[in-house]
């Protein structure tokens, strides 16, 4: 006998077949995470070797020179402006954005009737998908002159004696940035902070309420208190969004290139630094000096995003030993 | 006859009272701040429509980029452009992404699982600035700007969405299904491309959609690639393409008043094509959903 059954030579090939197919298929999607791996490794290195020229021009005293003078017979760069004016808009935009962010996703988890929910839910979450370009585009052109003309003035009349709110009112600025953030920013710790007072166990809600509290009391003492590092890395995810967005901070903030003690005056961060200069960067120390701003920009979005993902991990574990 | 004197009275008492109108307060507050973000998004797309509406014209769909300082002029080169570095993205970013998900949640072992899952997390919360450089230094520093690089730059902002996207529909997929596959002798490449790809298929694609709808309206990643181009529509990706975003930010930018006119025309197009899309692909993703958890 030397042929095999039919049916077990097609069961041969099948196998072959069958074992080919799993070594290509592991191969692979194996490849397509190791080509994710080596892109972020790639980002990381580009950046960091782009901004090699200024970094050795400059040092670590970058970070706190203010000056940024691109004429060829000076060429000296320095990111302390920018990293005052990011940090000042990111604290406008959280300090506007968390309490109200928190307040709404208290409004969908616990307060909206079901109907209600969906839809409000997803309308604040289609808040999150206009472009940064197109909100620029209003912001500038719309709420800045809105603030201007109204906010400013009331600020300034009330507030004026505390420095931040002197001097006159105008349409681009860090205040106009801070609050256009602030409308980015919402977003996303409203549907992440929702998520968690969604995961709340009922029966620590229903006790709560059951032992006589309020339904504030009982939010208070049990929705928030227990919620209080995932809002906390919800925080700092809206954080990280808001210290890295460029685009629409570079449409409103109107390039200033040195500090302005008031809010109303123009301003500059690191991201609207890199966005504005996309045409006028001359030199090769000026396009260094960008990557070393893109690597400061890197470096905060990982810690931001590492930070975030190492408490909701901590956080999850601990949820999970409440059940 | 004593009648019946209770130690303590619910209604009457300071504190309950004080106690419920803080709640009531609270409650008002949360429900104002609800509507406060929802009349924001209003106010957001009604000025938009408002102020963009009246330049839409059937010219302004077909015509070239006007000339410096010409009245006129359309946005089709703006939309062919766009949709051709949307295009190559989404051909590199969809196969890529859906494989690296089927990696995570079918074949990794948990602690090779972890660190990908990580890069995969850390790039979703890379600022598309970074990007932007990133490919600038990469692929358009010391050549001249080209599409591709803008295209490689928004791929890279899709990939993690794609990835999660499909890492939630696989999880979604019935493990029944996966273990009837493997029960009746099937292989691991036939379950996975004969059984889980087809039942995950609906969510893969509204996931994509979305990742589409977001790399739209991208400006960051493109503006060191491809922000210096002609006026007439550009196909091939090998030069500098024009793009709706990147348009929007140079004309906003601009001191002339038919330049804003034209940004929030085309602002008004790109903000309809964003929530058409996202809007389907949600309701699509909520139908797929229920289909796959019955």
């Amino acid at each position: 006998m030397s042929t095999l059954p039919l049916t077990e030579r097609l069961e041969g090939g099948r196998r072959l077949r069958d074992w080919l197919g799993d070594r290509i298929l592991l191969l692979l999607t194996f490849g397509a995470s190791a080509a994710a791996v080596a892109v972020m490794v790639a980002i990381v290195y580009k950046v960091v070797d782009a901004s090699h020229l200024a970094f050795s021009k400059f040092g670590i005293s970058f970070l706190w020179g203010t000056v940024w003078d691109a004429n060829p017979a000076k060429n000296v760069f320095g990111a302390g402006t920018l990293i005052y004016g990011t940090a000042v808009t990111s604290l406008i935009a959280l300090v506007v954005a968390v309490p109200l962010a928190i307040a709404i996703a208290l409004f969908l988890s616990e307060l909206a009737p079901r109907g209600i929910r969906g839809v409000v839910g997803s309308l604040v979450e289609t808040l999150a998908a206009i472009p940064s370009v197109v909100l620029g585009l209003w912001g500038i052109l719309v709420m800045g002159p809105f603030v201007a003309d109204h906010l400013e003035p009331w600020l300034h009349r009330w507030f004026g004696f505390i420095p931040i709110f002197s001097g006159s009112p105008s349409s681009s600025g860090v205040l106009v940035a801070g609050l256009v953030l602030a409308i980015m920013v919402v977003p996303i710790v409203a549907s992440i902070s929702r998520e968690l007072f969604v995961s709340v166990p009922d029966e620590l809600e229903e006790g709560a309420l059951a032992l006589g509290a309020t339904r504030w009391e009982m939010v208070r003492g049990v929705v928030l208190h227990s919620s209080r590092p995932g809002i906390a890395a919800a925080v700092i995810l809206g954080l990280g969004r808001a210290m890295g967005e460029a685009i629409a901070v570079t449409q409103v903030i109107g390039a200033a290139t040195d500090i302005h003690v008031s809010l109303f005056q123009p301003g500059d961060t690191l991201a609207s630094r890199i966005a504005g200069q996309y045409q006028g960067a001359v030199s090769n120390v000026q396009i260094s000096a960008l990557f070393y701003l893109g690597a400061i920009l890197l470096v905060i979005g990982l810690v931001t995003n590492l930070l975030a993902q190492l408490i909701i991990r901590r956080f999850d574990v601990q949820r999970a030993g409440m059940r | 006859m004593a009648t019946f004197e209770p130690a303590f009275t619910l209604r009457g008492d300071a504190r309950v009272r004080r106690r419920r109108i803080v709640n009531r307060l609270i409650e008002a507050i949360a429900t104002i701040a609800a509507l406060a973000a929802v009349a924001m998004l209003g106010v957001v797309v009604w000025s938009i429509a408002k102020r963009g509406a009246g330049a839409l014209s059937w010219g302004f769909f077909t015509e070239s980029l006007p000339l410096f300082g010409q009245p006129g002029g359309g946005i089709a080169p703006l939309i062919v452009g766009s949709a051709i570095l949307v295009g190559i993205a989404t051909a590199i970013a969809l196969p890529v992404g859906v494989c690296i998900a089927l990696f995570l949640q079918e074949f990794a072992s948990p602690r090779v699982r972890a660190p990908i899952q990580l890069v995969v997390d850390l790039m979703n919360g890379l600022p598309s600035i970074v990007i932007g450089i990133f490919v600038f230094g990469l692929l358009v520093y010391g050549h001249p700007q080209n599409g591709l690089a803008g295209a490689y730059g928004l791929a890279i902002v899709m990939l993690p969405l794609i990835t999660r996207a499909t890492q939630e529909v696989l999880r979604l997929v019935p493990s029944a299904q996966r273990e009837g596959a493997l029960a009746l002798g099937a292989s691991r490449w036939r379950t996975v491309v004969g059984v889980i790809l087809p039942s995950a298929l609906g969510g893969i694609l509204t996931g994509t959609v979305l990742a589409v709808a977001r790399a739209a309206g991208e400006t960051a990643p493109l503006l060191f690639a491809t922000s210096i181009y002609a006026t007439t529509v550009q196909w091939d990706p090998r030069h500098a393409l024009p793009n709706i975003p990147v348009q929007i930010f140079i004309w906003s930018e601009s001191a002339d008043p038919a330049d804003h006119k034209r940004a929030w025309a085309a602002a008004l197009v790109l903000l309809l094509f964003i929530l058409a899309t996202s809007l389907i692909a949600r309701a699509a993703f909520v139908r797929s959903r229920r289909k796959l958890s019955r």
